[in-house]
């Protein structure tokens, strides 16, 4: 078992100083480029918005506007009743519920009554202009400033038969599923809302 | 508050809440040059820890000091990069 050893040794000729050279730069080309590969260190969030609500609206543009001055990449990927948070009328009639929220100062039986909703929401309203808290508005003109993609699902603009035209300038339309995904796959954080 | 550098611009963002101070002192910096300093003055008490985070995770900038000033929070970001 033993008596080959030594000859092995002679089969595999020991690597030339130049063939060494080589290698170790071919290696070194490799690593640059699986470097580039992972990134110039910037950072990807891709946002997933469903919540039309006046209170949901606010997390992904928050999180997506601060994202962006991170300079990460960011993407919010708008879909059924998220849309209605980058539709021009719609966004600026968002309601807060006032039925089903524990924290709501009054008992669900008087929540439900016609024009709690309104109510709710405008005393909501009071308080973030109270607090200089942004609007929804201004937090979509400043994360589209920024840079970030606000996408609206085709899919859902068809399904809710909104028109393209009804969305504020600069958000994407025309996008699906899988373009969402694509973004995930791609993304350090990932956020459904 | 001793201020070892000197302040090129001022940004008030006081009655703001966030994320305005981050969001305008990203702006802000964008406009300045390599190793110009921007003061925020802010009345957010979240801004302090903010900005500090705000800081640490973006390139090109240094915190230099935060300074507590009766209702009002002081940040002194320089642009490095």
């Amino acid at each position: 078992m033993s008596t080959d050893t030594p000859s092995a040794g002679a089969d595999s000729e020991p690597m030339s100083e130049e063939a060494l050279q080589e290698r170790i730069e071919e290696l070194e080309e490799q690593v640059a480029s699986l470097e580039t590969e992972v990134g110039d260190g910037q950072k990807k969030m891709t946002i997933v918005a469903t919540q039309g609500t006046f209170d949901m609206a606010y997390p992904p543009l928050i999180l997506a506007s601060t994202a962006a001055a991170f300079g990460w990449d960011v993407v919010v990927f708008h879909t059924f009743w998220g849309l209605d948070i980058l539709h021009k009328e719609k966004s600026s009639d968002l309601k807060l519920s006032a039925v089903g929220n524990p924290n709501m100062p009054m008992p669900n039986a008087l929540a439900a009554l016609p024009g709690m909703d309104r109510m709710a929401t405008r005393m909501m309203e009071k308080r973030i202009d109270e607090n200089g808290t942004a609007t929804i508005e201004e937090l979509i003109e400043l994360s589209l400033d920024q840079g970030v993609d606000l996408q609206a699902c085709q899919m859902t603009i068809e399904l809710m038969e909104y028109d393209e035209d009804d969305f504020y300038d600069g958000v994407t339309t025309g996008v699906g599923a899988a373009t969402a995904l694509q973004h995930m796959a791609e993304s350090d954080i990932q956020l459904l809302v | 508050m001793s201020e070892a550098f000197d302040i090129t611009e001022t940004l008030d963002v006081k009655g703001a809440s966030c994320p305005m101070p981050v969001v305008k002192t990203k702006s802000a910096i964008d406009d300045l040059a390599e190793g110009e300093v921007l003061e925020v003055v802010a009345t957010d008490s979240g801004s302090m820890s903010d900005l500090k985070g705000w800081a640490a995770g973006t390139d090109g900038v240094e915190l230099l000091e935060q300074v507590e000033d009766g209702d009002v929070y002081k940040h002194y970001v320089e642009k490095t990069a």
